[in-house]
C-alpha cells in the first residue's frame, strides 16, 4: 500500500499517528531490534531508520554520538539496507530511510533506490537534499513507487511553501522550529499557525517533529498534527534505561 | 582577468562541483545572501569600500618579495614570494573576512559565527568583529584547540568565545559542522563567516572573490619587478581560498602554470594525510553543503586526515578548483610533513621570512622543482601566512632544547 494511502487507513482510526526513529546500529542492532519491538507494543505507525554519517550536521549531539559510534563500530550503508529488510518482515510499522545525500550519492542513486525498494522501504527523508538538488533521486523513486518526504520549515516563504507542497508525497514532514534536532520546542500558537500555514500548502497528512518529547506535546499537536515525530527523546529514554524506560516512555507519553 | 564563472545553466556549479546542499530551513538565509553578494558584486562601489578597509586597515598591499638567497642556494629559478603573512593578524584570511564583515553589515547581521583550523580564520574573524561591533563565536576542533593556543588567546582577548569541537575527528571539519547547526538555529541574526571558498554556493565565489585581491595585486607586483610573468605560481590548498586568490590574477595568461600544494602528511594513503586530488585517496561526494572530492571511504564517510599544518587538515578542496584540475588548468602535488620541516628551516636561514606551515607546503614544493628550471624562469610562491603561530608545533618538530627548557620553566612559574 502506498504510504499516504496507508496513513490515511491508519487515521481512520487514530486521531494522531506516531513516527519514531532510530540510529541504525547504535548502541547496536540487537538494541535496535529491541527498541523496535517495544515501538511496534505501542502500535506506531511508522519509523525513520537513519543511516550513519560521518558528517550529520543537521543533528543535535545526542543523534551525533549515535552516527559517530554506529559508523566507528563499522555499520555499512549494505547492512542497514539488510537491517531495514529484516525490520520489515518482523513487524507492521512502515519504514523509512532517513540519512544524508552522502550516502545515496556514493552508493549511486540507482541502486539506492533499487536497494530501498528491496529492503521494503517506504520512502526516504534526506535532511540536506534541498529541491533544486533532488531532481534525479525524486524521478529514480517515482520509478519504484517510493516517497521522497519533504521538509517544510518556519523560515519558508510562501512562495518556498508552495512549491515545497507541489513536490511532496506521502506526507510532509513539518519542522516545529529552527535548529537541529533533539531541543526542546516550546509548544504555542506559533507553531499552531506554522501547521495551519502549512496545510495551505498541501493536502498530505502532515507530521510534526523537532522537539516533541512529552504528553503535554502529544496533547498539544492532537487535532492539529497528524502525524507525531518522536526522535531524541526515545533515544535519551533508551540510554537512561534500556526496554523498561522506553516502555515506560511510550506508556506516559500515550497514556 | 576573468573572475569565476559557473557553468551557464546550473548557478554555483563549475562542471560537475560545487552546488548547495542546505537543510530546507536555511534556504531563505541562502538566498539572502546569495542576493546581497549579486548585489555587492555588482556596485564598483562595493569593491573599492572594501579595498580601502583592507588599505587603511589590514595593511595592503602586501609586498612581492624577491627571494635572491634561495633562489642562488636552489641554483634554478628566480623565486619571488607574495607576501600575505605581512596582514594584520597574519595571513590572507583577513581579506575574506574583511569582505564578510562588510556583507554581514549590509545584511543586518548582529552575530557572526566562524569556523576555524590553525585559528587564522577565527583570530581574522575575532578582530572583524571587535571592529565592526559584531558578537562573535569561533568554533574549533578541540585538537587544533590543543596544538594553536596562541591563536585561541588572542580570539578570546579580542572578545570572541571559543568553543573547542569535541565531535568527531575534532578538527576543520567538525567544526564546519557546529557552525552549520549554529546557524540552523540562529540564522536570523546571525552571519556564518566561512573562511575557505568551500561548502554551499555562494561560499567557494564569494570567498574566492575576496581573495581575488591577492592576484591582481600580485600580477602587477611581479610584472612591475620582473618586467614580465611568471612562469609558475604556486600555492598551498586546504579548502583553497589563498590558492583561489593568487591563481585569479593570472587565469588568463595561459603561459603560467599554476601548482597547487596540498598536504602529503605522511605520505599516500588512506587516513595519513590530507591530499584530495594529488594522492588518489579521494572521490567524489556530497558532504558540508557542496560536491567535491572528499578523502571518503565507499560508505561516504569521512576518512580521518592529517597534516603537520592544521589549516591544510580538511576532506574537501574548492570546487572551482577541482573543475580548473580536471581542465587541466592547474597542476596538484603534495608535500609530506617532513618535506614541509626541511623547507621551513630553509627558508628562515637562507631569507629571514617564517611562513606559515600552512605556507611552507608550498615552499616544499618549490624547493623540489626550483633546481630544474633555468635560471631566467621565474617563480611567484603565495606565503598565505606567517609561521610565528606554529612555534609550538615547530619547536616540537625540531626539538628545539632550549625552547623545551623555557616550556618547563615557564610550567614551574605557573605552580604545575
Amino acid at each position: 500500500m502506498a504510504l499516504e494511502q496507508y496513513l490515511r487507513e491508519r487515521l481512520k482510526h487514530k486521531d494522531m499517528l506516531l513516527m519514531t526513529h532510530v540510529v541504525c546500529g547504535y548502541p547496536s542492532f540487537e538494541e535496535n531490534l529491541k527498541a523496535l519491538e517495544v515501538m511496534a507494543e505501542f502500535d506506531v505507525d511508522l519509523v525513520e531508520l537513519q543511516f550513519p554519517f560521518s558528517e550529520p550536521s543537521a543533528d543535535g549531539p545526542l543523534f551525533v554520538k549515535a552516527n559517530q559510534a554506529a559508523v566507528s563500530s563499522g555499520v555499512h550503508t549494505r547492512d542497514c539496507f539488510q537491517f531495514m529488510k529484516k525490520v520489515a518482515e518482523l513487524f507492521p510499522f512502515k519504514l523509512l530511510m532517513m540519512g544524508y545525500y552522502n550516502t545515496a550519492f556514493k552508493l549511486g542513486e540507482a541502486e539506492f533506490m533499487q536497494s530501498l525498494q528491496a529492503a521494503g522501504g517506504s520512502g526516504y527523508i534526506i535532511p540536506d537534499l534541498p529541491l533544486e538538488e533532488a531532481g534525479e533521486m525524486h524521478r529514480l523513486s517515482a520509478e519504484v513507487d517510493l516517497d521522497p518526504i519533504i521538509l517544510m520549515t518556519p523560515t519558508n516563504t510562501d512562495a518556498r511553501l508552495k512549491t515545497l507542497g507541489e513536490a511532496a508525497k506521502g506526507f510532509v514532514y513539518a519542522v516545529a522550529r529552527k535548529g537541529v534536532t533533539g531541543s526542546k520546542t516550546q509548544m504555542d500558537a506559533e507553531v499552531t499557525s506554522f501547521i495551519e500555514h502549512c496545510r495551505q500548502y498541501t493536502d498530505l497528512p502532515i507530521g510534526v517533529g523537532f522537539g516533541i518529547s512529552d504528553k503535554t506535546d502529544m496533547d498539544f499537536l492532537r487535532g492539529k498534527a497528524d502525524i507525531a515525530i518522536i526522535g531524541t527523546a526515545a533515544l535519551k529514554k533508551w540510554e537512561e534505561g534500556g526496554e523498561d524506560a522506553l516502555r515506560g516512555f511510550f506508556s506516559e507519553l500515550l497514556g | 582577468m576573468s573572475l569565476v564563472k559557473s557553468a551557464e545553466d546550473r548557478e554555483g556549479y563549475y562542471g560537475e562541483y560545487g552546488g548547495c546542499f542546505l537543510p530546507e530551513i536555511l534556504t531563505s538565509t541562502i538566498e539572502e545572501l546569495r542576493h546581497c553578494f549579486d548585489e555587492c558584486k555588482n556596485d564598483p562601489t562595493f569593491w573599492a569600500e572594501f579595498i580601502a578597509l583592507l588599505q587603511n586597515y589590514s595593511g595592503r598591499p602586501t609586498p612581492v618579495t624577491y627571494l635572491e638567497n634561495l633562489s642562488k642556494h636552489l641554483g634554478g629559478a628566480q623565486i619571488y614570494a607574495k607576501r600575505e603573512d605581512l596582514n594584520h593578524t597574519g595571513s590572507h584570511k583577513i581579506n575574506n573576512v574583511m569582505g564578510q564583515g562588510l556583507l554581514a553589515k549590509r545584511l543586518g547581521k548582529k552575530r557572526v559565527i566562524a569556523e576555524t583550523g590553525a585559528g587564522q580564520h577565527g583570530f581574522a574573524t575575532a578582530t572583524m568583529a571587535a571592529r565592526f561591533g559584531f558578537d562573535c563565536k569561533i568554533y574549533m576542533g578541540a585538537v587544533d584547540v590543543a596544538r594553536q593556543r596562541p591563536n585561541v588567546f588572542w580570539m578570546e582577548n579580542l572578545g570572541a568565545e571559543v568553543i573547542a569541537v569535541q565531535d568527531g575527528q575534532r578538527t576543520l571539519k567538525d567544526a564546519i559542522n557546529e557552525c552549520l547547526r549554529d546557524w540552523v538555529t540562529n540564522m536570523a541574526d546571525t552571519h556564518y563567516v566561512l573562511g575557505t571558498a568551500c561548502g554551499p554556493h555562494p561560499f567557494p565565489e564569494m570567498v574566492s572573490y575576496f581573495q581575488s585581491v591577492i592576484g591582481r595585486e600580485a600580477r602587477e607586483q611581479i610584472v612591475d619587478q620582473v618586467g614580465r610573468l611568471p612562469d609558475k605560481v604556486y600555492a598551498c590548498v586546504g579548502g583553497g581560498s589563498n590558492a583561489m586568490g593568487i591563481f585569479q590574477g593570472f587565469l588568463d595568461d595561459k603561459d603560467v602554470e599554476l601548482v597547487g600544494c596540498e598536504a602529503g602528511g605522511y605520505g599516500p594513503g588512506p587516513g595519513r594525510h590530507a591530499s584530495r586530488l594529488a594522492y588518489k585517496d579521494a572521490s567524489v561526494g556530497v558532504a558540508q553543503g557542496f560536491k567535491t572530492y572528499f578523502l571518503q571511504n565507499d560508505d561516504g564517510n569521512m576518512l580521518e586526515t592529517h597534516s603537520i599544518a592544521a589549516g591544510l587538515d580538511y576532506i574537501g578542496v574548492n570546487p572551482i578548483l577541482v573543475n580548473m584540475w580536471e581542465n587541466e588548468q592547474v597542476r596538484f602535488e603534495a608535500a609530506t610533513d617532513d618535506m614541509v620541516r626541511e623547507a621551513l628551516q630553509l627558508v628562515m636561514r637562507t631569507e629571514g621570512v617564517i611562513p606559515a606551515l600552512e605556507s611552507t607546503h608550498a615552499f616544499a614544493q618549490v624547493i623540489l622543482e626550483a633546481p630544474l628550471l633555468g635560471k631566467d624562469e621565474v617563480i611567484l610562491i603565495n606565503q598565505s601566512g606567517r609561521g610565528d603561530k606554529d612555534i609550538f608545533t615547530v619547536a616540537d618538530a625540531i626539538d628545539d632544547k632550549h625552547w623545551k627548557e623555557f616550556i618547563k620553566q615557564k610550567a614551574v612559574e605557573y605552580g604545575a
